[in-house]
């Protein structure tokens, strides 16, 4: 009878332990991960910003204005996105590559894509939800919505073309000519892909961007693109 | 289990109450540093890339 007692007990001690373990792992995965991801993420525009110089510093130095990416290292940040409809001072680090891990740190851009501002598609995945949740807002951006990325060389203008959502195993999303596998792009696209709905991974929210113009750097980014759309929440 | 944990530790109450709390905050470390970012990958709930193949999570290409 003690004996029965005490493994009653005992059980009763062990599932409470992994009722809270449970919790905990709520509390790190909603919570945790973005107060980490986001110092995380701000070190890293801090850092790019800096890589990249003003563009008054920028005429000096012999990168020639133009100059186009064309192989990163995985895992590395290339690029700045920002997206004035998410507000004035949204700024996420994009790097290569769409693990667990490179998603942790930032935008991931999906490696065998093109990058800014080329022709083809340069597609992007990010975080709804934890990690620093970049794409936190990704539906409510309207068509028309401005969307910059910064690289060393130039500031590449997109604006948002439409969305869709699709099922995780739709890969033509991110095809050169997004949505038709197969056709000869003649444009540059952009192409970004969050998990839809919030807090689940069945779905997958989808924008296409279209390019709006590359800017070289020396000649510095029109302030009219980073204003802030009207009826921006937060 | 928790009864023979407090059994186990020295001194008198306060003491042990003080422990216990270090133990707890050492349990919460080792849980937010290493054992949920190593489970995280494998959680049904994390992807955000489009990929051929693996649609579900658990794939070395997923993260929410």
């Amino acid at each position: 009878m003690r004996r029965l007692q005490w493994g009653v007990r005992t059980l009763g001690e062990v599932l409470i332990t992994l009722g809270l373990l449970l919790f905990l792992f709520g509390a790190w995965q909603l919570w945790w991960t973005d107060v980490t991801a986001n110092r995380e993420q701000a070190i890293t525009i801090h850092a790019l910003e800096k890589g990249f110089g003003s563009p008054g510093i920028r005429e000096r130095t012999a990168v020639a204005p133009l100059a186009t990416l064309t192989k990163v290292p995985f895992g590395e940040a290339f690029a700045i996105m920002r997206i004035p409809r998410f507000g004035a001072d949204f700024a996420r680090p994009v790097l290569q590559g769409t693990d667990h891990d490179t998603l942790t740190n930032g935008i991931g851009h999906y490696p065998g894509t093109v990058f800014p501002g080329q022709v083809g598609n340069f597609a992007v995945a990010g975080h709804r939800t934890t990690y620093g949740k970049p794409f936190s807002n990704i539906d409510l951006l309207q068509t028309g919505d401005v969307i910059v990325v910064e690289t060393k060389a130039s500031y590449i203008v997109y604006a948002v073309n439409r969305h869709v959502i699709v099922t995780p195993d739709q890969v033509e999303v991110i095809a050169p000519v997004p949505q038709h596998p197969g056709v000869r792009p003649e444009q540059a696209w952009m192409t970004m892909t969050a998990c839809h709905p919030r807090f689940s991974a069945s779905q997958r929210y989808v924008v296409f961007a279209k390019l709006v113009k590359s800017i070289p750097r020396a000649s510095g980014l029109p302030a009219s693109f980073m204003a802030v759309p009207a009826g921006t929440v937060g | 289990m928790y009864g023979t944990l407090w059994r186990m530790l020295p001194g008198p109450w306060p003491v042990k109450v003080l422990l216990s709390l270090v133990l707890v905050v050492v349990v919460v470390a080792i849980c937010f540093l290493w054992l949920f970012p190593a489970i995280a990958p494998y959680m049904p709930f994390n992807g955000n890339s489009v990929q051929s193949g693996l649609p579900f999570p658990g794939s070395p290409t997923s993260a929410i």
